[in-house]
């Protein structure tokens, strides 16, 4: 498992909040998901060390966890918040918005990696809906153009990032 | 009779132009100061405040406040905890996202005083996976005040240490059960644990006990160690004292966060007056006063609510009080203050269908009644909305909730049941008819 010395550090730190090591599995999924991407095979029994747990005591929290995912997804990742207040404000056609700016379908990668759409439950964001989230930052009040809009914002700098 | 003025108490610097989020803005307004006079009296004497003013919980079941700290075992030689509960997840509730976003502080200080007043030395924010600024934003706000000797060792001179952590949960819905919370805090699946005998108060965290409590109840018991007990138990009405954070979302003029009076604004003034009534054009259906879980009011349906002096009257959803003692008499609740309205032009039977697609996503499966029960409401239900609707159906997902509700070890058995059981007896003639019923115009699709 190749950490960054910075999350390394972090880890390290957020093992001391709690009494008890095992506390540290969601902290410590949450680093490496945000530096890696993804939840591997690798990472779960490199927590499972560091935590001194059996590796099936992490495999069940991420595969539990709504948040925590086992491959990669696209460079952005767009969630729509599908819950009622949401619905009831037009949240089904914002969704397949986004899925048809970016061709592919709800937890899919989109063919040019760009972007992962997804269809999640209630953001906590009622009032203003519909709500997006894209990365994490929340969007309010996501109609059909906006986002349109949003999702060239994303593939405008998705073109002025320089190519490898 | 006109809406009553809001009443800011927690909200009083929300959305305030120039106010930060910034320990120096908010020491500005005072901050910090009820908590130096609280450090400085015995802890009984301020639980004994809380238990004066009456708070009840402001998360979903509005237990009492007092009564939670008082059933705190401090004989067990343990260390005690205290968790907040941020996880905010109920569907139609966004009260806490302010708080935390906006005033982190207000809820540092009522958390420090909670922790004087029932000696905790370390102290969990357990907040949704979902906001991570309000997460960076409350580590913030926690080194500002440790740097200032607001909390960490030593406080103010006074020999009292207490840390305060603040841990991300990941998508859960049933973290907010509170021995789910607990669970997930352990590094486990959030499975809630059976009470008796794992009660928080007794056998909490790392087999501890351990108070956990809401994020606008923790705000609210600053301002009860502020104003003291008694005069905060002449805010808002007799049982159901102090202020309200309501959230109003769906089919409205204006959708938002108000605060006011408990009890003191009626389901009609919030919504015509406040949120300036239906959308142009229509009129209101049904509204679920209480976060998602909460039975659904029909309007025109009519309730027999009983008085403090034993008369009864007769009340529409309009009249009804926004308080906890009346929702329960009408056979709902004031659950987080979620209140989520839906005009004529909602199909009652696809609202049903995404609020079950919910709860099936979110049951934790730990009970079979409710892990399979939800997933059949739910399949049902989208069935039905998918054209293949039986006149026999509302009555069949009525009895899958019926044999979910009280088989369970937590609440989300009666979450998930309560919507299906008052969907199909208030609005049956929809579920009857559905499959010949033209569908109302205008409607969002909602499954």
């Amino acid at each position: 498992m190749n950490l960054r010395p910075a999350t390394l550090a972090q880890i390290d730190e957020v093992i001391t909040h709690y009494p008890v090591k095992r506390s540290a599995v969601l902290p410590l999924l949450h680093l490496i998901q945000e530096e890696a991407g993804y939840i591997s095979n690798e990472a779960i029994e490199w927590v499972a060390q560091k935590l001194e747990l059996q590796p099936i005591n992490v495999y069940e929290v991420v595969t539990f966890y709504p948040m925590f995912r086992q491959k990669p997804i696209g460079r952005r990742h767009i969630k729509v918040c599908r819950t009622l207040s949401c619905a009831l404000t037009g949240s089904y056609q914002v969704c397949e918005q986004f899925q048809k700016e970016f061709g592919c379908a709800p937890g899919e990668i989109s063919p040019d990696g760009e972007a992962t759409v997804e269809f999640v439950e209630c953001l906590a964001s009622c009032g203003t809906g519909p709500v997006v989230m894209i990365d994490d930052d929340l969007h309010e009040k996501v109609d059909c153009a906006r986002a349109r809009e949003l999702s060239d914002q994303i593939k405008a700098a998705a073109r002025a990032r320089p190519q490898p | 009779m006109p809406a009553p003025q809001q009443r800011r108490l927690i909200f009083a610097h929300i959305d305030e132009p120039g106010y930060t989020r910034d320990l120096a803005c908010y020491r500005k307004h005072g901050g910090y100061e009820v908590m130096k006079r609280a450090f400085a009296r015995p802890p009984a004497e301020l639980i004994d405040e809380v238990k004066k003013s009456g708070l009840r919980g402001r998360g979903g079941a509005g237990f009492s406040c007092g009564l939670k700290w008082t059933l705190v075992d401090r004989k067990s030689g343990k260390p005690i905890y205290l968790i907040v509960n941020a996880d905010e997840s109920e569907p139609g509730t966004f009260k806490d996202r302010y708080i935390l976003h906006q005033d982190p502080h207000q809820l540092l200080e009522g958390m420090m005083i909670t922790c004087w007043a029932n000696n905790v030395q370390q102290a969990y924010i357990y907040i949704r996976g979902e906001m991570p600024h309000g997460a960076r934003i409350l580590e913030t706000a926690i080194a500002e005040a440790r740097a200032a000797n607001l909390c960490g060792p030593n406080i103010l001179g006074t020999n009292y240490s207490c840390e305060i952590y603040v841990h991300r949960g990941a998508g859960a819905y049933i973290c907010g059960e509170e021995t789910g919370l607990i669970e997930s805090l352990e590094g486990k699946r959030p499975y809630p644990r059976i009470k008796p005998p794992y009660f928080p108060a007794v056998l909490g965290l790392y087999q501890c006990p351990t108070i956990v409590n809401n994020v606008e109840t923790l705000c609210h018991v600053k301002h009860i160690a502020d104003m003291g007990g008694d005069a905060y138990a002449q805010i808002g009405t007799p049982n159901n004292t102090g202020t309200r954070l309501l959230c109003v979302s769906g089919h409205v003029r204006r959708p938002g966060y108000y605060e006011f009076e408990v009890g003191k604004i009626t389901m009609g003034q919030l919504l015509n007056e406040v949120c300036g009534g239906p959308l142009p054009g229509r009129t209101f259906k049904a509204v679920i006063p209480g976060g998602s879980s909460a039975k659904v009011l029909r309007f025109g349906e009519k309730f027999k609510i009983k008085q403090k002096d034993g008369s009864v009257v007769e009340l529409g959803v309009e009249d009804l009080p926004m308080d906890f003692d009346t929702l329960a008499a009408a056979g709902t609740m004031g659950g987080s203050g979620g209140v989520i309205v839906m005009d004529d032009s909602t199909d009652m039977v696809a609202a049903l269908a995404n609020i079950n697609a919910f709860y099936a996503h979110e049951s934790c499966g730990q009970c079979t009644p409710c892990r399979e029960g939800s997933l059949w409401m739910k399949k049902i239900s989208s069935r039905m909305v998918h054209g293949e609707a039986r006149p026999e159906d509302g009555e069949l997902i009525r009895t899958v909730a019926d044999q979910i509700a009280g088989r369970t070890i937590c609440a989300f058995g009666e979450a998930c049941s309560w919507p299906t059981q008052s969907f199909v007896a208030k609005f049956g003639e929809e579920f009857k008819g559905y499959a010949s019923a033209p569908k109302s115009t205008g409607s969002m699709p909602l499954v």
